[in-house]
């Protein structure tokens, strides 16, 4: 079966071309890089994806700080990834790079803070 | 009486443009430079973006906006280059001097050379006209993607998009990540005007709708927004009378075009291209205003913050010899277009100086040749595979292969 999708590896967003066979990638075409072809066998047999949101900050002067995480996790976690993020407070300052949480559900990546929070 | 400081290089704005800028002056030795900021901190619109994607061109891996600028803000902050936030301009003279409100009062400048580095705003309700009643719970994507992720409040729960731009998709994801229901994205153009990458991670992966050829044709709701009215386009644009179908929703996110923020350089006498809406320069970045340069959004709207940051280095460059040779080469040939281009930038040239020339296409061609000559002498051909306008195309321009007598003409062949 021939799959087609756009390739997210970069802003160029090539459009992919995939032959399947019951899960198994047996060509691919379409990619300028070979990110794309990773990245389309990747699509195919377990797709990935990053995710990017906050958490709450105690005492910063702002009430959040963003994070997202070191690395794609499955996405059918996406949405439980989200509630384990929700959880969680933290205190004034922190900085970019600080891990909020470590191997996150099972998947090896972590939650890192991506902006420096001062202390009000 | 007030005093008026003096500088070599003033820089409006602290975003990456500004940030960038700044970084490279200082670096070529022009070290009397001042950052103006309007915000409390630096770091312009990145602050907000903190999705990833920023910074695979330039540094080679995947970052979030506040990393990014997070970057740039420390090669500043190393190199104890001074920037004033919480500082608002208010005013830019032809002769370089800026008067600006701070919290200290009025700030005069005097600046050898000014860089407008002012990024761009959205596009509203008002600028697309949609008629109908005018309830809360209506906001451009970006003011909705600053209260959620600056601030910590939720902009609603069922959500209709209008506008396929990048942010707009963004925030159908982020939305969707945070418990609100996106109904679906409408687009009035035949095409996404986005990045294919964000129709794919941004909706495609949660479900999401994008309907072309659709816009919103009424707001419905007295106090809270209650409903939209979506209708069919034909292909002049023009809502087609029968095809009217309503939406529930209390929260419409506009993602509808930005525009180079260009009030102050309007009151520096500083011309604008109708087509960029940003200044027309030359291949120095320099506008018509001598000392006056500009580059980033303010210039014309990129998709790529990394082409903001070098674009700004080269700018700088500039700047560096205006500032040493207390001139530049005078730029008067033309660089012109076919239909097929929207605009360019730069938009003049003196044919004796290497460019990086930076255009977007006017709608999606396939297997495409951009032609770029000079007296119908070809000076360089590339071929693509597919031009969006969602993509800016950027190609290097050597000076050995230009004459300094006869404009440039750019143009796109199918």
């Amino acid at each position: 079966m021939l799959r087609e999708f756009i390739c997210i590896m970069c802003p160029q967003g090539c459009a992919l071309q995939a032959e399947e066979e019951n899960g198994k990638v047996l060509e691919v075409s379409g990619n300028t890089c070979p990110r794309g072809k990773e990245y389309a066998i990747q699509e195919i047999t377990a797709p990935m994806r990053n995710i990017a949101t906050s958490v709450k900050v105690e005492n910063g002067e702002l009430p959040l700080a963003s994070v997202r995480l070191t690395g794609p996790i499955p996405k059918s976690k996406i949405f439980r990834a989200m509630d384990e993020i929700r959880k969680i407070y933290v205190k004034a300052p922190v900085k970019t790079g600080d891990i909020v949480i470590e191997n996150l559900l099972g998947t090896g990546e972590s939650v890192i803070i991506t902006k420096t929070i001062h202390k009000i | 009486m007030r005093s008026v400081k003096e500088v070599s290089v003033a820089i409006i704005g602290g975003g990456p443009a500004g940030l960038a800028a700044a970084v490279r002056l200082y670096d070529k030795g022009i070290k009397d430079i001042v950052i103006l900021e309007r915000e409390k901190m630096p770091g312009g619109i990145l602050r907000q973006c903190i999705h990833d994607g920023f910074g695979l061109t330039r540094f080679k891996e995947t970052l979030s906006g506040p990393e990014y600028a997070q970057r740039f803000i420390d090669m500043a902050e190393e190199r104890k280059i001074p920037y004033i936030t919480d500082t608002t301009v208010l005013e830019i003279t032809p002769d370089r001097k800026i008067y600006a409100a701070s919290k200290n009062g009025i700030l005069e400048i005097q600046a050898k050379a000014v860089i407008l580095a002012m990024g761009c705003r959205e596009r509203t309700r008002g600028a697309i006209s949609i008629p109908g009643e005018r309830p809360s719970g209506v906001y451009t994507a970006g003011v909705a993607q600053s209260y959620i992720n600056l601030y910590n409040k939720m902009v609603g729960k069922e959500v209709v998009i209008l506008g396929s731009g990048d942010i707009g998709m963004i925030m159908a994801r982020r939305l969707t990540l945070e418990g609100a229901h996106v109904q679906a994205v409408f687009e009035i153009q035949p095409y996404s005007s986005g990045l294919p990458r964000n129709v794919e991670q941004c909706l495609r992966d949660y479900n999401i709708p994008l309907y072309l050829s659709h816009t919103v044709t009424d707001i419905l709701g007295k106090e809270r927004l209650e409903g939209v009215v979506v209708s069919r386009v034909d292909e002049h644009m023009q809502p087609i009378p029968g095809t009217e179908k309503t939406y529930t929703c209390d929260t419409l996110i506009l993602s509808v075009g930005l525009i180079p923020e260009n009030e102050l350089s309007i009151g520096a006498g500083v011309t604008l291209d109708g087509r960029s809406k940003g200044a027309v320069v030359d291949e120095n970045y320099q506008t018509d205003i001598e000392g006056i340069f500009a580059a980033g959004n303010v210039l014309h709207v990129h998709d790529l913050v990394d082409f903001v940051s070098r674009e700004a280095e080269s700018l700088a460059d500039a700047v560096a010899a205006y500032i040493e040779n207390g001139e530049l080469r005078k730029c008067s040939l033309e660089v012109e277009t076919d239909t097929n281009i929207t605009h360019t930038i730069p938009q003049k040239i003196s044919g004796e100086k290497s460019f990086l020339l930076s255009m977007r296409v006017r709608q999606p061609m396939k297997n495409c040749e951009i032609v770029i000559s000079q007296g119908g002498q070809i000076i360089k051909k590339k071929n693509f595979k597919k031009a969006l306008p969602a993509e800016m195309i950027q190609i290097p321009i050597d000076a050995e292969k230009l004459n300094s007598s006869e404009n440039l003409e750019v143009s796109a062949i199918c």
